[in-house]
C-alpha cells in the first residue's frame, strides 16, 4: 500500500465537502478518480500532498499515511509535496525557460551544481517523453510550446524532485484528442517508476489506463474496485447510472 | 437600419475622445517644444562659443544654469525611488501574500495608502517641512526632500505593485507549492519576476510625479540652485527650477528651455524603463 486514507473527513466552513472516506491506493498502479462535478475528488487528491492547506478555511480530520507514516502529522508539507508530486488541470508552466522550469523544483531541494541540474533536466524532459522536442529550446521561454507540450513540460518538472507518487488533477481536461492520447501513453509509462493518482472526467480515460477506480458522489466514495470491474459489474445503482450516462 | 445607428453613435465617441484626448497632448507637448527648443539652441550656442549658459557647470544669477538641478533631479529620484520601492513592494507582499484580508490592520493600511494617494502635495510639503526638517532636525536638505517624495509616492508603488501580485495566477504559486517550494521562496522566484512590469509600470509613474514634483520640494529640499550631493546641503530640482525661473519673472526663455528639457528627461526615463522592462521579461 502506497496510501492509506482511514476515516477522512473534510469541511470547507460548514460545507463537509469529503464524508468518512477510506481507501487504499496499490503501489506503482493507476488509480483513477471519477464522479460529477464537485462530488470532492479533486478535493480528495488535493488531500495527499495537502494542497488543502492553502485554503485558509479547510478543516481535515482522519489519518492519511503515506508509506505508514500520517502526512499530516509527522512530515513537513514541503517535504510531502517533494515526494508526492502534482500536475495540474491547466498546463501551467512558470514564465521563465524550459530549463529553468525543471530545474527550479531540484534547486528548490539544494541541488545546486550545473552538472547535476543539466542531468536532471534531461533524465526528466525524456522521461516525460518531451526531450526531443525541447532539446534544441531549452533557454525558449515554456509558454512559447503548445498546450500539449506545456502539460508534458509541467510533468517533467514534477519528475524533476523524483516523487514516489505523481497526482494528476484532470490533467487533459483542457486538451486536443491527440495531445490527451500523448499524455495517456506517458502515463502508462511512468507507471512502472511511480503511483499516480488522476482525477478525470472522461471515464473511457479512467478504463484506458488505470488499475482501480474509485466512483466519487457528493462527497462519498460510492464504489472503489479494479477498473474492469467498477465498469463492467458496478455493484452501486448509483455507479451504473453514472457510467452509462444517465446522469453527470 | 434602425439597430445599426446606435454602435456607428458610440463609435463616433470613441474616435472623438481618442481624438480630443490626443490632440490635447500634442497641443501641450508641441507647444513647450516650440517655446523652449529654441531657447535651448542659442543657449546651447552660448556655450560652445565658451560663454557662460544655461549649461555651465555652476549657477548664477546671469546663466541661471539648469545643471545642478538636473543632478538633483538625478540624485532626488533615484534615492527616492529607491527607499519607496523597497518599503512598497514589501508591503504590498505582506498585504497580498501574507496578511489574513478580514485583518483590521490590512484595512487600515488599504485605507490610508488610498487616502495618502488623494492628498495634495503641498500637504506633503508642509509635513515634511515640520516633521523632517524641523522636528528631526534634518533641515531644508536634499535627504528631506527625498523621504518626503519617497512618503508621497508610496502609495502610488503600493497599489501599483498590489495589482501586480493579485494578477499572478494562483495556478504559478499553486506549481511552486507542489514542488515543494516555501512561500518565500515561491515570493521571490515566482510572484514577484511574473509581477515586474506591473510593479514597473508603477516606478515609472513614480518616477514621473517625482520629476515633476515642485509643492513638496519648495519646503522641504529647498531652492539652492547648488548642487546637494551631500544630501545635508539644499538643493532644486528641474521642476523647482523651473518654477523659480519663471516666478522670478526675468528668465522666462530659460524656463520654456528648462521646461523642453524636463519633458524630453520624462520621455527619456519612460523609454528606458520600458527597454528595461522588455529586457527583464525576455531573460
Amino acid at each position: 500500500m502506497k496510501f492509506e486514507i482511514n476515516n477522512a473527513n473534510l469541511y470547507y466552513g460548514d460545507f463537509h465537502a469529503l464524508k468518512d472516506i477510506n481507501m487504499n491506493i496499490t503501489e506503482r498502479e493507476i488509480t483513477s478518480f471519477i464522479g460529477p462535478s464537485g462530488c470532492g475528488k479533486s478535493t480528495l487528491i488535493k488531500c495527499l500532498n495537502r494542497m488543502n492547506d492553502l485554503v485558509p478555511t479547510c478543516k481535515v480530520s482522519g489519518d492519511f499515511l503515506l508509506d505508514g507514516v500520517d502526512i499530516y502529522k509527522n512530515i513537513d508539507a514541503n517535504i510531502l509535496r517533494k515526494k508526492v508530486g502534482m500536475v495540474f488541470q491547466k498546463p501551467n508552466p512558470f514564465p521563465m525557460s524550459v530549463y529553468d522550469n525543471i530545474a527550479y523544483g531540484p534547486k528548490t531541494h539544494g541541488v545546486k551544481s550545473k552538472v547535476g541540474l543539466d542531468e536532471i533536466v534531461e533524465k526528466s524532459l525524456r522521461d516525460a517523453a518531451i526531450w526531443d522536442e525541447t532539446k534544441d529550446r531549452l533557454k525558449k521561454s515554456a509558454l512559447s510550446l503548445s498546450g500539449g507540450q506545456q502539460q508534458r513540460i509541467c510533468i517533467a518538472r514534477a519528475l524533476a524532485v523524483s516523487p514516489d507518487v505523481l497526482l494528476m488533477d484532470e490533467p487533459t481536461s483542457a486538451l486536443d484528442p491527440i495531445s490527451t492520447s500523448k499524455i495517456e501513453e506517458l502515463v502508462l509509462e511512468l507507471k512502472k517508476k511511480y503511483t499516480i493518482v488522476i482525477v478525470t472526467h472522461n471515464m473511457q480515460q479512467a478504463v484506458r489506463i488505470s488499475d482501480k477506480t474509485a466512483f466519487f458522489l457528493h462527497g462519498e466514495v460510492v464504489e472503489y474496485n479494479t477498473t474492469n470491474e467498477l465498469f463492467s459489474f458496478p455493484k452501486q445503482q448509483k455507479c451504473e447510472d453514472y457510467i452509462t450516462g444517465r446522469f453527470g | 437600419m434602425k439597430i445599426k445607428k446606435k454602435p456607428n453613435i458610440i463609435k463616433s465617441l470613441v474616435y472623438v475622445s481618442a481624438g480630443v484626448t490626443i490632440s490635447v497632448a500634442v497641443l501641450i507637448i508641441g507647444y513647450i517644444l516650440v517655446s523652449g527648443v529654441p531657447h535651448i539652441i542659442t543657449e546651447l550656442i552660448k556655450m560652445f562659443s565658451g560663454q557662460e549658459s544655461l549649461f555651465s557647470a555652476e549657477y548664477n544669477s546671469d546663466n541661471v544654469s539648469l545643471v545642478p538641478a538636473t543632478i538633483n533631479t538625478v540624485i532626488i529620484t533615484f534615492f527616492s525611488i529607491t527607499v519607496a520601492s523597497v518599503f512598497g513592494v514589501m508591503t504590498s507582499i505582506y498585504l497580498v501574500e501574507y496578511a489574513n484580508p478580514k485583518n483590521k490592520l490590512v484595512l487600515v493600511i488599504k485605507v490610508t495608502s488610498e487616502t495618502l494617494s488623494g492628498i495634495p502635495s503641498i500637504i506633503y510639503g508642509l509635513f515634511g517641512s515640520i516633521f523632517f526638517v524641523v522636528f528631526l532636525g534634518l533641515g531644508m536638505s536634499v535627504l528631506s526632500g527625498i523621504l518626503t517624495v519617497s512618503i508621497m509616492i508610496l502609495p502610488l508603488i503600493i497599489r501599483a505593485t498590489e495589482e501586480a501580485l493579485i494578477a499572478v495566477p494562483v495556478s504559478l504559486r499553486e506549481a511552486s507549492f507542489g514542488l515543494g517550494a516555501g512561500k518565500l521562496r515561491t515570493i521571490f522566484k515566482i510572484v514577484l519576476p511574473s509581477a515586474t512590469n506591473g510593479i514597473l509600470a508603477g516606478i515609472i509613474l513614480g518616477v514621473g510625479r517625482i520629476v515633476g514634483e515642485t509643492a513638496a520640494l519648495l519646503y522641504t529640499a529647498g531652492t539652492s540652485p547648488n548642487i546637494g550631493t551631500d544630501l545635508a546641503s539644499t538643493g532644486r530640482t528641474l521642476s523647482v527650477h523651473m518654477y523659480m525661473l519663471s516666478s522670478e519673472g526675468l528668465y522666462i526663455d530659460q524656463a520654456y528651455a528648462t521646461s523642453a528639457i524636463l519633458l524630453i528627461l520624462v520621455l527619456g526615463l519612460n523609454i528606458f524603463s520600458t527597454y528595461i522592462a522588455k529586457k527583464i521579461m525576455n531573460r
